[in-house]
């Protein structure tokens, strides 16, 4: 019951709003506010409520929905999508206090499209039946049509219809796929009750993972998302970055992985390749972007093709790592978009070129600006280092690939300062332009957005034990499920370690030997 | 010694930047009270470490104790936990000693900057990273300190964030120590796919276990040890990764004495004589000691014809860093880690006084403008003067005991690096004596705007200098008195393996050809500097190639920096990127609009048309129909 009141309570928000038709702006923003608070705060109930010994689903509910069809409302969270569902109702809000000021026609429409597109996002984080995860995907897809058409830069349709496209052309090879498990299923779409083999299941896994690939986006699927990112306006690229990209990371590790097993172990190769060249091209496309968002877009690339090399590392510590590093993605991504959106609204431009030396006018944000940068670089004690470490060690350490992917993954590590830290010169350090004398540091209200995205970006570098302890368990049963299926890869990981078992025995002798000396 | 006291040494510090970091806007006013929390921090860390110091030296047992649990899972643990052995306590005494001095000498220093707070809040950081990393018992936690201390240095040599230079070299620095972490994290990597875990107890003692070779092969140790050494390379700016460090003069200079002399820059070496262990069993060293005693002629060389005084440090740390490589490398540990503690002492001192000189010539540092400063600054000459003769190895100063134990180990193990390891001490004595020739003897060539107000440095500044000049001079003879069998490796001898290289060949006879050396060094500098300046273009074609640091720069920026950048805009964004696959996007969108269009023209809206087609089709059925079923 709760986990369908955090669902749908933004949606309730929607209806409220639109009945608010001439109370003035003020309202409509207050009870946006609201609502994504009250939402926030109640989903805090599933983190207190969650039981991190089991890897069952939990706060569960199963209704018929529409029977003849094999369809029901079937939700619930594990520990993967719980922080998942906890990040979309955390950014929600901070979103709606960043649009403050900055959405001057259809304020209305605009907070609704960003209730609605919640509600379609926390849908598609607990829906246990494949007919309802995919109504939530698709209708995730008309409000951010919106707020990319409507609120967008000048080139916003051209976007806002390549973003659409991609993403439906995606979801219709996952239909198929959909509709092909289902009738291998006993003509049912419940994911609990689905288990392989299937037939046909490479093609089932690429049905589906093309869908997830582009949406994450895995390298070269990737160029809708510098288009979407410039043309949307600020919060738009926060969602979007900090949630959208993660569904497709997500349907990796609840589909494509524990559904396919066998189908993913052949192409991890080909996959894996793919991340990694995305990891080093989106880094090095990053480095030579004038635009800041542009930049910050394809930094994107690079990130996520971190998440998806832990993923198919199909190792513990790779794919914990993974989950980990989509709320960490989510959380510096958006923050830094969050950032630029401060300055375009001073500034109204996002070439670096136009900037420089804000240090000195803006120290507030230049802290802000400083600590946000670090943990997109992966500074131990920020959050991404951890999430890096993990998939890179569980990649190197487990994965059923060559070392080199690695290497080059790791390589990727000294890129990202090198395109970070060079836009950080140029725009906050250097003279000061004259036309930049006169902007504002930041202000109490984008005070109040930023600092609770630096909590937590602190908070998981220094302690991450609270979130990985609840993630644990789901990814154990993700990866005996991926690793079920013995492979070469497997084998030889299963040698390593009995060989290092071998020599924990002979050290624990020789330990005993040397007190028994002692004594 | 207690945990809690480890506790309190490493958080003070922290304790320090959060003051001055958060509290800032308010201490702006009282610049001094902010001066004074940063080295009250430092001091409270300097006290911790004496007793830790003490209690180890009186024969308590090293401490290793896991404080709490980082990242771990079911299959991988990876602690925050502490190691205080006798080179941690070592360490541990370097950075909070010369540490706090250099913070009571920053106040005198930075007195009047805009970012007074800002700066005591990123020195406090950096004790506070330095102290993380050689107090960890794991590699991952020694990482996290050595990003740390990265991201100080990065921060504090782009202080002065206006100057474009100084933001560039913090950059630089950043960038080219990333490119040894990548390393560093590699070895990592490998170590704990071998081992299971990053720990150094369980890490050392599994790789001493005698089946380990039969487990993994011999091959891992060299891979994982040689990985680690790319961390160090970097970190201690060692060919072919040093052009960090020079630019990193940019910081202020207490940042250089602290950060690029004393501390920092010699984590590497801590991180292999740390190692010592995997080193001695993969055989790696001899790689470590050969590219230690061509960094240290390489710099050697290039400091010979430079004219800036911070430069000239400079580059004689990486050569001096080069030596303790060597150290490391040819398996006198202790050696290595003795010339680290002597040379921070005596860099140390010579960058405060190098800081000393800029104070009062308004920050001038081409020695070619200075000269006959002697009289001016009478302390300022006097303490530089001790840290010239310590480092080229003038009898009985600190650098005479632990470079002459350094070269005599490498003779045992190759007399080529002992060669090399000769000619650089020769070189390091000339340039620093053509340093202190030019600047501070024969006639004045100050400016007259900068002569009228030329003056000795106020106390809080010369004290430090004054404390600082005599471990400068003496440490080594208190703690490196009688060689191999010296008070330092008597303190040291657990934690390093067995010294197995042949410590053969007359002690005495080692000590009188490097003094000997040393002071010819000193003689030839006399000769030709002491009279007169260095001219200012350079003469002959090595000359240009010295002063141009054998254009090593340029030729990075050529062969990589450009192509890289170039690649990445023309190729891969605008051609791969913008061209092909968004070509190929769309390319199908307007294929499908093409073909659409196409179709278009079948809806004429013409009756007849319709009528036609219709017909056409029912032939086409009844044909199927009758000839092919």
């Amino acid at each position: 019951m709760l986990l369908s009141i955090v669902i749908f309570l933004p949606l309730l928000g929607v209806i409220a709003i639109a009945l608010l038709r001439g109370f003035g702006a003020t309202a409509v923003k207050g009870v946006a506010l609201v609502i994504g608070l009250l939402t926030f705060v109640i989903s805090l109930g599933l983190y207190t409520g969650f039981n991190a010994d089991t890897a069952t689903f939990q706060q569960v509910t199963l209704k018929p929905w529409i029977p003849g069809l094999g369809t029901s409302y079937h939700i619930g969270i594990d520990g993967i999508s719980l922080w998942l569902v906890l990040l979309t109702t955390f950014l929600t809000p901070i979103c709606i206090l960043a649009a403050w000021n900055s959405i001057e026609k259809g304020l209305s429409g605009f907070m609704m499209s960003l209730l609605a597109l919640e509600t379609g996002m926390l849908g598609v984080f607990c829906s246990l039946d494949l007919f309802l995860f995919f109504v939530f995907w698709e209708s995730m897809l008309i409000p951010m049509y919106f707020l990319i058409g409507i609120w967008g830069g000048e080139r916003r349709i051209y976007a806002t219809i390549k973003f659409v496209l991609y993403t439906m052309a995606g979801s219709a090879l996952m239909l198929v796929g959909i509709l092909a498990l289902y009738f291998q299923n006993d003509n049912s779409f419940d994911l609990t009750t689905l288990s392989g083999p299937f037939e046909h299941s490479n093609l089932l896994f690429l049905a589906f993972f093309i869908a997830f690939a582009i949406k994450v986006p895995l390298f070269p699927f990737h160029t809708w998302l510098p288009d979407a990112h410039v043309e949307a306006p600020t919060v738009g690229s926060v969602i979007l970055a900090g949630v959208l990209l993660k569904m497709g990371t997500y349907g990796i590790v609840r589909f494509c992985l524990p559904l396919f097993p066998d189908a993913a172990d052949k192409y991890t190769p080909l996959i894996v390749t793919l991340a990694v060249i995305g990891i080093i091209y989106g880094a090095l496309v990053a480095m030579v972007q004038p635009d800041l968002k542009k930049l910050v877009a394809y930094s994107s690339v690079s990130h996520l093709g971190f998440v998806v090399l832990g993923l198919f590392s199909k190792s513990s510590a790779g794919i914990q790592g993974s989950v980990l590093q989509m709320v960490n993605h989510g959380l510096s991504t958006g923050a830094l978009f969050l950032l630029v959106g401060m300055i375009y609204e001073r500034r109204h431009s996002r070439m670096i070129v136009d900037f420089g030396g804000l240090s000195k006018r803006m120290p507030i944000f230049a802290v802000f600006f400083m600590i946000v940068t670090l943990s997109s670089i992966g500074l131990p004690g920020l959050n991404g280092f951890v999430g890096e470490y993990m998939i890179l060690l569980g990649s190197f350490v487990q994965g059923a690939f060559s070392k080199v992917h690695v290497v080059f993954a790791t390589a990727g590590v000294i890129l990202a300062a090198v395109y970070m830290l060079w836009m950080f010169q140029r725009v906050m350090f250097g003279t000061l332009d004259k036309t930049n004398e006169g902007l504002p540091d930041l202000n109490a209200r984008e005070v109040v957005v930023l600092l609770p995205i630096l909590l937590f970006i602190v908070w998981i570098g220094v302690y991450p034990k609270t979130f990985l302890s609840k993630i644990e368990k789901s990814v154990e049963v993700v990866v005996t499920k991926v690793q079920a299926e013995p492979s070469m890869g497997h084998l030889k990981n299963q040698g390593t370690q009995d060989s290092r078992f071998a020599l924990r025995e002979t050290q624990r002798t020789q330990h005993e030997k040397i007190e028994k000396e002692a004594q | 010694m207690s945990t809690e006291l480890i506790v309190v040494l490493l958080v003070a510090p922290l304790v320090g930047f959060l003051i001055n970091g958060l509290f800032g806007k308010w201490l702006k006013g009282n610049e001094k009270l902010s001066g004074w929390i940063g080295a009250l921090a430092v001091l409270v860390s300097l006290v911790c470490s004496i007793i830790a110091f003490t209690s180890l030296n009186s024969g308590a047992a090293p401490l290793d104790e896991t404080l709490y649990e980082w990242i771990t899972g079911e299959s991988f643990a990876f602690n925050i936990g502490f190691r205080v052995d006798a080179l941690t306590a070592v360490m541990l005494l370097v950075i909070t000693g010369v540490g706090f001095l250099i913070h009571v000498y920053s106040i005198g220093y930075m007195h009047g900057d805009e970012g007074y707070t800002r700066y005591f809040a990123y020195l406090n950081l950096f004790v506070f990273a330095m102290l993380i990393l050689v107090l960890g018992n794991n590699y991952l936690m020694m990482f996290v300190g050595w990003e740390g201390v990265g991201l100080c240095s990065y921060l504090l040599i782009g202080f002065w964030y206006d100057k474009q230079s100084a933001t560039d070299a913090g950059k630089k620095a950043f960038i080219v120590n990333r490119i040894g972490d990548f390393g560093f994290l590699l070895g990592m990597f490998t170590l704990f796919a071998a081992f299971g875990t990053l720990d150094f107890g369980t890490i050392f003692d599994a790789a001493e276990a005698d089946n380990f070779q039969k487990v993994f092969g011999a091959s891992t140790l060299v891979i994982a040890t040689l990985l680690l050494f790319v961390g160090a390379i970097g970190k201690s700016a060692q060919i072919p990764l040093y052009v960090w460090l020079p630019d990193a003069m940019e910081g202020p200079t207490p940042v250089s004495a602290l950060i690029h002399a004393a501390t920092m820059v010699t984590a590497g070496v801590y991180m292999i004589a740390r190692s010592a262990v995997l080193y001695e069993i993969a055989h790696t060293g001899q790689v470590v000691a050969w590219i230690g005693v061509l960094t240290a002629f390489f710099a050697a060389t290039i400091a010979l014809t430079q004219n800036d005084i911070k430069r000239i440090l400079a580059y004689s740390t990486v050569s001096q860093l080069g030596y303790m490589f060597v150290g490391v490398g040819v398996g006198a540990y202790a050696s290595g880690v003795f010339h680290l503690v002597t040379h921070a002492f005596f860099k140390g001192l010579m960058f405060l006084t190098a800081g000393s000189v800029m104070h009062a010539m308004a920050n001038e540092l081409d020695m070619r403008k200075m000269g006959g400063l002697k009289s001016k600054m009478p302390i300022t000459h006097w303490t530089f003067l001790v840290g010239a003769l310590a480092i080229a190895g003038f009898p009985f100063l600190s650098g005479f005991w632990s470079k002459d134990e350094i070269l005599h180990s490498a003779w045992g193990s190759s007399p080529i690096i002992y060669g090399i390891g000769l000619v650089t001490a020769f070189l390091t004595a000339f340039y620093m004596f053509r340093l202190i020739f030019v600047t501070f003897y024969g006639e004045s060539r100050v400016e007259s705007n900068v002569a009228s107000h030329l003056h000795e440095s106020p106390p809080v500044m010369w004290v430090p200098l004054a404390i600082l000049a005599i471990p400068s001079a003496l440490i080594g003879l208190l703690l490196g008195w009688g060689g191999h069998d010296s008070w330092f490796h008597h303190f040291t001898k657990n934690v390093f393996p067995e010294a197995h290289h042949d410590a053969s060949g007359n002690v005495i006879l080692f000590m009188v050809i490097s003094s000997v050396i040393g002071l010819a060094g000193i003689a030839f500098a006399w000769t030709r500097y002491s009279k007169r300046a260095p001219s200012d273009e350079p003469t002959g074609a090595i000359q240009r190639l010295l002063a141009n640091k054998y254009y090593v720069d340029e030729i990075y920026n050529t062969l990589i920096v450009q192509p890289i950048k170039n690649g990445s805009h023309f190729l891969l964004w605008k051609l791969v990127d913008n061209g092909v696959i968004d070509g190929i996007v769309n390319g199908v969108a307007a294929l499908i609009r093409f073909i659409g269009g196409l179709l278009r023209r079948l809806q004429t809206g013409l009756v007849q048309a319709y009528i036609i087609s219709m017909v056409l089709g029912i032939v086409l059925f009844l044909a199927y129909y009758l000839f092919f079923t």
